[in-house]
């Protein structure tokens, strides 16, 4: 797991590109607010799962462009690609979790605060941003391969992330408005088992796509 | 003529299918009179699309496995007929809710979720465009193919399946079972099933086999 480490302390070096993407959740939201000000819950709930979007989109997109071609030949060398990802996989995660709760604040503090679950949507904004990451990881590691990643990043992604995006939304939606939702917890258990499946296809499919 | 037997029969079923599903008599309940007929023709482009897409999966695992270029091919022309029966159920789907529910896409989680696997696919396709490597193209697409097919079984079966729909077979209506399904429409829609898969894999191989042509010219031309 010296791995994980590096790539923290790696960030922590390159502070522009750390720096960079709180920067653009910043200015995402103030934007959302000089736009529509202080928006009602279900318009709150839908922004603030866009800014998610794509602020995953751009902390773990990077994740594998910084690496440059004669790294990854070392660490081919060093170990076994299963190690690699999972590596990525835990320090993407740790990212997305902090960011997730930067976005967090910074749509309380310029949208207004509608929750009224506190704790409960807590809880989902750390799930949410845990499978989004998950899967871009995944996305970021196929976009690598490809010659024109960003772009190629969103095809993919997008369309894959949606009912993963629909769950969530559904879940918090519960945070902040008293509304009855029947099979709560079948939704739950959903977004559970899509993570899971993500994790266990990374794990099986990487070394794969190593294969150069 | 031994190999073509089921082309023919191919032919013959949906002939009996297209000229049984207009002509016999099915119950009207509701506001689904004639319209009902559409259910021989939608849901087996479901069948043939599930089909495609499994054939499609289990030939880029192969390919993973093997790295033969023309697993890829197959999987290649099995996913974009897949998607083709999958345009046309969604098609005919909105067909029939046009008259049935009134609206051409209604809020419907099946109708949505189902848009969303297409759209998986349609990546699959614009994703092996991006490439000019074959063998870069055909690792990297079988992986997604993996992903994709992973995430329609879950989008197309279990979601619907959980919520409130209008579809038949979700949280609160009943499903398409044999008890309670009229005689007459089960004469049509088994054959209709076979019918429509088979034209499906009859596509497929066509396809399959114009791409390969297609890859011996750029390998050996």
């Amino acid at each position: 797991m010296a791995l994980v480490k590096k790539d923290l302390l790696l960030e922590w070096r390159q502070r522009h590109a750390l720096f960079g993407i709180l920067l653009y959740v910043f200015s995402t939201v103030f934007v959302i607010n000089l736009m529509v000000k202080e928006p009602e819950e279900k318009i709150w709930n839908a922004m603030f799962w866009v800014v998610q979007l794509f602020v995953c989109v751009n902390a773990v997109a990077k994740s594998f462009l910084q690496e440059s071609r004669g790294r990854l030949l070392y660490y081919y060398s060093l170990v076994h690609p299963r190690y690699f990802i999972a590596a990525k996989l835990i320090y993407n995660v740790l990212l997305m979790m902090f960011m997730s709760l930067v976005s967090l604040l910074c749509c309380i503090l310029f949208l207004g605060n509608p929750i009224i679950h506190p704790l409960y949507f807590l809880g989902i904004v750390l799930l949410g941003g845990i499978s989004l990451s998950l899967l871009f990881t995944m996305l970021a590691a196929i976009a690598a391969q490809a010659s024109q990643n960003a772009a190629l990043m969103a095809i993919m992604g997008f369309p894959l992330v949606m009912p993963i995006l629909m769950l969530l939304s559904n879940i918090s939606q519960g945070a902040l408005s008293p509304v009855v939702q029947p099979g709560l917890p079948g939704m739950f258990l959903l977004l559970g088992g899509m993570d899971v499946l993500v994790i266990a296809l990374a794990l099986i499919l990487f070394p794969y796509l190593w294969k150069e | 003529m031994a190999k073509h037997w089921w082309k023919i029969l191919a032919v013959a079923i949906l002939l009996y299918v297209i000229i049984g599903g207009f002509s016999v008599k099915v119950p009207s309940i509701g506001n689904n009179q004639q319209a009902a007929r559409s259910i021989f023709f939608h849901l087996p482009m479901w069948m043939s699309m599930y089909t495609l897409f499994t054939i499609s999966v289990v030939n880029s695992v192969w390919y993973l496995a093997t790295n033969d270029l023309r697993r890829d091919i197959r999987a290649s022309s099995a996913a974009s007929t897949g998607v083709l029966f999958g345009v046309m159920g969604f098609l005919t789907g909105m067909l029939w809710a046009t008259y049935t529910w009134g609206g051409t896409i209604v809020n419907d989680p099946k109708q949505m979720t189902t848009a969303i696997a297409l759209t998986i696919y349609l990546a699959y396709l614009v994703l092996r465009l991006s490439f000019t490597d074959l063998d870069k193209r055909a690792r990297v697409s079988a992986i997604f193919n993996v992903f994709a097919f992973a995430l329609l079984i879950p989008l197309t079966y279990i979601i619907p399946r959980m919520v409130e729909s209008l579809h038949p077979g979700s949280a609160s209506s009943p499903g398409f079972s044999s008890q309670d399904t009229a005689g007459t429409i089960k004469m049509v829609l088994w054959p209709a099933f076979i019918g429509w898969t088979l034209l499906g894999i009859w596509i497929y191989t066509l396809r399959n086999r114009y791409k390969r042509l297609e890859l011996k010219s750029i390998l050996h031309g």
